[in-house]
């Protein structure tokens, strides 16, 4: 019961914070200014959004963003901006396009192809389990018939 | 027969990615500048403070920009590189001095030499964000026209010079 509680709070206390909070004056700046924090990639550690990394590099960038949004630009500005000066890359979430067409494409293709695959090894195993049980069958009464025949032909010798 | 080819086919498949994957660079992102005009600046010189220097002042000759800092240990491996192209007198290098002291700036030239023909500061790194710096060291390469015709990233290597820096400085320079 203990470790059951103990569990149950460590559970509970797994809440995540950014690594800084900047106060903009506007609720709706404030949010534009967390989503667009968390769609921005920080370019030396990859794997983490400028919201959730402390690299020198995403700090400059909060401040960037942050700077621009005070300044009223719009969502679409800011985004265009880094695209300007760091390429697709800087997209958390890439954009769809001819060049990363395959990012989105593939997870279905690979869906599908494991779909069909399973599809096929199903029906396969179903034929077989099928003609087992038929040759099983026949084999039964192969037996059967034998010994019909030779209680037939020798009579009960019990 | 087929039950072999499938899983041959599948794995050459499967081998051919991977091999790709092996030879990727994920550090190295296209720039997104090339054949474009190196954003503007107007940056104080680390040598003079009173004085500027923008892109607009290297209209007409080929340039490196260079962006460096004395925190970085790349650019420790780089800088005698550095050296020597400046002795070849082939290109102007230009350095942005990127989110560092001046004085350790200053010190760092005194001690390992300067290849630079004029460095600019860029403490708070908005140069750097202008140029889509994400490391240090990077290089860009600049035509006479003000175009970025090339970025290297990371340090420069002595075959990088030979190989692709001298080759495409000398291209750039008998263009017009």
């Amino acid at each position: 019961m203990k470790h059951l509680l103990l569990i149950l709070f460590l559970m509970i206390s797994g809440r995540s914070y950014a690594v800084d909070t900047r106060q903009l004056l506007d609720l709706k700046q404030q949010e534009s200014y967390e989503t667009l924090t968390k769609e921005l990639r920080c370019l030396v550690c990859q794997n983490q959004t400028i919201a959730d990394s402390n690299a020198e590099l995403a700090a400059d960038l909060r401040r960037q963003v942050y700077e621009m949004l005070e300044k009223g630009k719009s969502n679409d500005e800011i985004i265009q901006f880094m695209t300007d000066r760091y390429g697709d890359f800087v997209l958390y979430k890439p954009a769809f396009k001819g060049k990363t067409v395959i990012l989105w494409i593939a997870p279905i293709v690979f869906l599908i192809m494991g779909l069909i695959t399973v599809f096929f090894f199903i029906k396969r195993k179903k034929t077989s389990i099928n003609l087992q049980n038929r040759a099983d069958s026949l084999h039964m009464n192969e037996d059967k018939q034998k010994k019909i025949r030779s209680l037939l032909e020798n009579g009960d010798i019990s | 027969m087929l039950k072999y080819i499938i899983p041959l086919v599948l794995f050459i498949i499967m081998a051919v990615f991977l091999a790709l994957g092996l030879n990727l660079k994920p550090n190295e992102i296209p720039s997104p500048f090339i054949n474009k005009p190196a954003p503007e600046f107007s940056a104080q010189k680390l040598n003079a403070p009173d004085e500027r220097l923008s892109p607009a002042d290297l209209k007409g000759k080929v340039w490196l920009f260079n962006v460096w800092a004395s925190w970085c240990q790349s650019c420790r491996a780089e800088h005698p590189i550095l050296n020597q192209l400046a002795q070849q007198n082939a290109v102007l290098i230009i350095g942005l001095n990127y989110k560092d002291q001046p004085v350790n700036a200053k010190n760092w030239l005194d001690t390992l030499g300067n290849p630079y023909n004029n460095n600019i500061m860029d403490q708070d790194g908005r140069i750097g964000i202008d140029y889509g710096v994400y490391g240090v060291p990077e290089t860009f390469v600049i035509d006479k026209k003000g175009l970025i015709r090339y970025k290297h990233t990371g340090p420069i290597s002595a075959e990088d010079v030979q190989q692709i820096f001298l080759p495409l400085i000398a291209k750039l320079q008998t263009e017009i």
